[in-house]
Parts: structure tokens; sequence; C-alpha cells
């Protein structure tokens, strides 16, 4: 088989009799960094949980790498602990040793520029610097593939638009296989070297784009905004199809 | 306009978005404000009491001044103390016991799915009985003894407690062990690092329900056996045998200010402290 970091073969997932995900063949490259579009409730949790391992497929195989980092829509960090704090805990599940915990947990937020809140809580962080201190937690995993679920979403869109340059600089920085699920095609054609399109019920991969921007892109570059409305006709068309059914 | 990725432009960002949190108050200020509001609570209730006796509503009612007197002779006599220990004392074991017992109960509803649908109703049902009706149950199957009090807290007070700590235990987000999950956290890690502090400030609010139920329950225990327990209770129940409206008011009076010095030195600022951290409160006690 291929030097590829993430596979996923025939993979289906049913839950309660309806099939949510059908037939994906799926294979990530080493330092791929794919996105993954779809309307609502196609499915694109269910296959980030499949790679992350929080869920078996009803059929197929999925093969990772040890323990993918996954970072949420709802950051999910801790609220009792400091933002420090909680990266010092994925490095303390990651196995890391103690005496190396506060170095590696204070160079990790100065990789997304988060130096200052170190000692700040959750609660006390704007919602741009709760997906950052996030997504600091992902990387102490040191994981080679990084699974996000829409991790900006909920961001207004100058936050987002930095944040998808510090992804851009830590992923080329850190050689990483991204799979980055989102329902904004612009931030996917943005961030993608690759945008795979899910159909809805049940969940195949209906098509996929290669993006030959080089980097660094701006969301508003005039290629970016030329794939994107290609992009966003085929996914209205997929919504479409299922109004006549 | 510079680059969105420059470090000025992020931490003008984060200037711009942080949530601005006022400087913690010095403590002498903060308890200054903490107190005063209970403290005009109190002159209030005094000053309309006072009132009350100067306009004779009540010919049995006794002045603030009468009550404090009784409750000056009752200290001097040297009875206001081992009455106030022996009811603090059965409180607080009864609390204690009820606590070991009532979390680690929770923490078996919240495991095992049997119990909880065989053995939560019935908590759910002990929970909704009045202390004053166990009473007669616990004399009768225990005899007139402090037994019989302590087996009046556990049954109102374990049932309180366990079924608090199951809702804690059940309402932990799931995102977050999927989160620990994802993580790699064992099972030991977890419960450690998750489910503990994600359950604590639903476990500090079950156990001062607890704690509500095993403070008044040896009052009204002592009050209701016949056996000299000496306690507040018996104060109570000395009161009422001789008429003394005035003593009576004094053990209602010791009751209250006991009942609301743990509610506001203990419970209070254990429940602000666990609150506040999780950003579910205000970090300072605001007017
Ligand atoms: N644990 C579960 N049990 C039953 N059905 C589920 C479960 N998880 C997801 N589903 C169903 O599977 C389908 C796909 O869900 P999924 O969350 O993967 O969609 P999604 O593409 O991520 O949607 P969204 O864009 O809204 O996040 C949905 O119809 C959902 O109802
Ligand atoms: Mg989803």
């Amino acid at each position: 088989m291929t030097s590829a970091e993430v596979h996923l073969e025939q993979v289906s997932k049913v839950y309660d009799d309806s099939p949510v995900l059908q037939n994906i063949d799926l294979h990530l490259a080493p330092g791929e960094f794919t996105c993954l579009l779809g309307a609502s409730g196609c499915g694109k949790s269910t296959l980030l949980n499949l790679v992350a391992g929080l869920e078996l497929p009803t059929h197929g195989t999925v093969l990772a790498p040890g323990r993918p980092a996954l970072m949420f829509q709802d950051h999910a960090l801790l609220p009792w602990l400091t933002a420090g704090r909680n990266v010092e805990l994925a490095l303390r599940f990651a196995g890391v040793d103690r005496s190396a915990w506060r170095t590696r947990a204070a160079e990790l937020p100065r990789m997304v520029h988060l130096s200052e809140a170190y000692d700040k809580r959750i609660h006390q962080l704007s919602g741009g610097m709760r997906q950052r201190v996030a997504l600091a937690r992902a990387l102490a995993q040191e994981s080679k593939v990084l699974l996000m679920d829409e991790p900006f979403a909920a961001l207004d869109a100058i936050t987002r638009d930095l944040l998808h340059g510090e992804l851009t600089r830590i992923w080329e920085e850190r050689k990483l296989t991204v799979l980055f699920v989102t329902h904004n095609v612009r931030e996917a054609v943005r961030l993608g070297g690759r945008v795979i399109l899910l159909s809805s019920r049940p969940g195949r991969i209906a098509r996929s784009w290669e993006v030959d921007i080089p980097h660094p892109r701006r969301i508003e570059d005039a290629d970016v905004t030329t794939l994107t409305r290609e992009i966003t006709a085929s996914l209205h068309q997929e919504i479409i199809r299922h109004a006549c059914t | 306009m510079p680059a969105p990725e420059s470090t000025a432009f992020a931490a003008g960002l984060d200037t711009l978005e942080a949530q601005q949190v006022p400087a913690a108050r010095r403590w002498p200020r903060r308890t200054a404000a903490q107190a005063a509001p209970p403290l005009l609570a109190v002159t209030l209730v005094l000053a309309l009491w006072q009132a009350a006796y100067l306009l004779g509503f009540s010919d049995t009612l006794p002045a603030p001044a009468e009550v404090a007197d009784d409750l000056g002779a009752a200290w001097r006599a040297g009875t206001l103390l081992p009455a106030l220990g022996h009811s603090l004392a059965r409180c607080l074991f009864g609390f204690m016991a009820s606590a070991v017992i009532g979390i680690l109960l929770g923490l078996l509803l919240a495991r095992i799915g049997p119990l909880r649908t065989t053995v939560g109703p019935v908590l759910g049902a002990l929970q909704s009985l009045p202390a004053a009706a166990l009473v007669p149950v616990a004399v009768i199957a225990l005899g007139e003894s402090e037994s019989a009090v302590y087996a009046v807290v556990l049954l109102g007070a374990v049932p309180s407690i366990a079924v608090g700590i199951l809702s804690a235990v059940r309402q932990i987000p799931p995102q977050l062990l999927r989160a620990a999950r994802t993580m790699g956290a064992t099972g030991r890690a977890t419960a450690t690092h998750i489910l503990l502090p994600a359950a604590l400030p639903g476990c500090v609010v079950a156990l001062k329900q607890g704690w509500t139920f095993g403070w008044r329950a040896p009052m009204t225990a002592e009050l209701i056996t016949s056996t000299q327990l000496p306690g507040i209770g018996r104060m109570l129940d000395e009161g009422r045998n001789q008429h003394d409206f005035s003593l009576v008011l004094a053990a209602v009076v010791l009751i209250l200010a006991l009942g609301t010095a743990i509610d506001v030195g203990v419970f209070g600022p254990l429940e602000r402290r666990v609150l506040s951290h999780r950003g579910l409160a205000p970090d300072t006690m605001s007017a």
C-alpha cells in the first residue's frame, strides 16, 4: 500500500438501521491538508469520529497512526483549568515526562500566540483565543494527524481569517496531515490542498477538487473566489437532489 | 492594512475580544461588602420586632432585649454552650456520615443502571418525607436514643445527597469525556482529571442540600423524643412546656444564627469558589 497516513477503505456506518456513511474510500497522504464539505447531517462528524477512533465502522477498515488529535467545534476545554493547565493535561495524558510539561506547555501557546493567556481561565478568553488554546492542546498530543470538526464555525470573520493564517503556518511548520470539516466552502478553498464534497443520506464522496492555489492564500483572492463558486454550485446541486426525492 | 497573520494584529484582536476582568477586591473590603447585606437584614428584622413589641401587637411577644437576657442567663447558667455543642455535634456527625454514604450511593447509582431504576425512586420518595415524620419511625425502631436521632438525619440527608450527586455526574458534558478519550486518558485519569472536577459544582450543591436537612433534623428529633437529649431542640421543648415565649424565641434565634453562619461562612464561599473558577458566577460579589 501507499505511504498514506490515514486510510479509509469501503467504510460504512449505520445508526439505528439508517446508513449515515456508505463505501467511503479516503486516503490522506502525509502532510496533506484535506477539507471535508457537506450539507448539515451528512455525516462529516461521524467520519471524523471514525478516524479519531471514537466510533467503530459498521463495515470497512479505518487505519490511522496512533491516536489522531481531534479539535471540536465547541473547543471542549476544561473550564476549571487555566489555558496552560489544559495544555499540560494533554501532555500528561500523552505520557510526556512531568519535568518537561512546563516548558512544553509554555512553548505551545507561544506557537499559537497565546503566551499571555497561559494563566487565564477559559471563560476569561475570547472565542478565538479559546480555539487557539484548543489548537495548542491538540498539538500537545504530538500526533502527525490533526482532525478538526468545524473549529472556527462560531467565530467572527476577522478572527477566523486570523486563525486560518495561524493554522496554515503551523501545518507547514509541523508537516501535519489535516482533515478539516467545514460548512464554509470559501474556508475549505482558503485552507485545503484538496476539497472533498460528501453527499447526504447516505454520505458518500460525491466529488473532490485539487486546490493548486499557492500559499499564502487570502480569503479574498480571485482564484479562491472562482473555485469557491464552482464548489458551491456542486454543493447546491447535491442539496437540490434531495428536494426531488 | 497589516496582514491578518501579523502578531500585532492578533494581539490587538485579543485585547479587544478578551473579557475585561475587574481586579479582585482586597479581602477586607470584599468581606465587608459580603457581610453588609445580611447585617442590614438582621438589623431590619430586629427593628420590626422591636416596633411590633412597642405597638403591642401581641400580649405574649417579648422584646428583643428580653430574649437577649434569656440567652445571657442561659450562658451564665452554663446551659447554653452544652446545648449548642450537643446539637452542633449531632448535626456535624450526622452530616458527615450522610455525606460519605450519600456520595458513595450517588456514584453507585450513576454507575449501575439497574440500581438507578430500582433504588432511585425510593430515594426520591424518602426525600419528600419531613424529619417530623421520620422521628416516630426511628424512635419505635431504635428506641429513644442518640441512634434514633442519627437515623433520622441519615434517612433524610443520604437520599438528598445521593440524588444530588447522581444528577451532578449525569450533567457532565459528554464532549469532555470524548476529548479525554482522544487524548488517550485512561479510565483512572479520566475519573480524577475530568469526571471529578466536572461534577464538583453539582456535588457542592448536593452537599449543601444535605446539610440543610442535617441541620434541621436533629433539632426536630430533640424536640419530639421525650428523653432528655440536651440540645437546642430541648430548649425549644422546655420553652413550650413553660409557656416561655422568650425562651422559645431565644432557641429560634440560635438555630437561625448558627444555620446562617454555616451557610454564609462555609457553603457560600465554597460554592462561589467552585463556580467562579468555571466562569459560572461573577468572580467578585458585585453589588
Ligand atoms: N450516536 C448517534 N446515534 C444515532 N444517529 C446518529 C448518531 N450520531 C449521528 N447520528 C446521525 O447521523 C447523521 C450524521 O451526523 P453527523 O453529526 O455526522 O453529521 P454532520 O455532517 O457532522 O452534521 P453537521 O454539519 O450538522 O455537524 C445525522 O443524521 C445524525 O442524526
Ligand atoms: Mg458535525
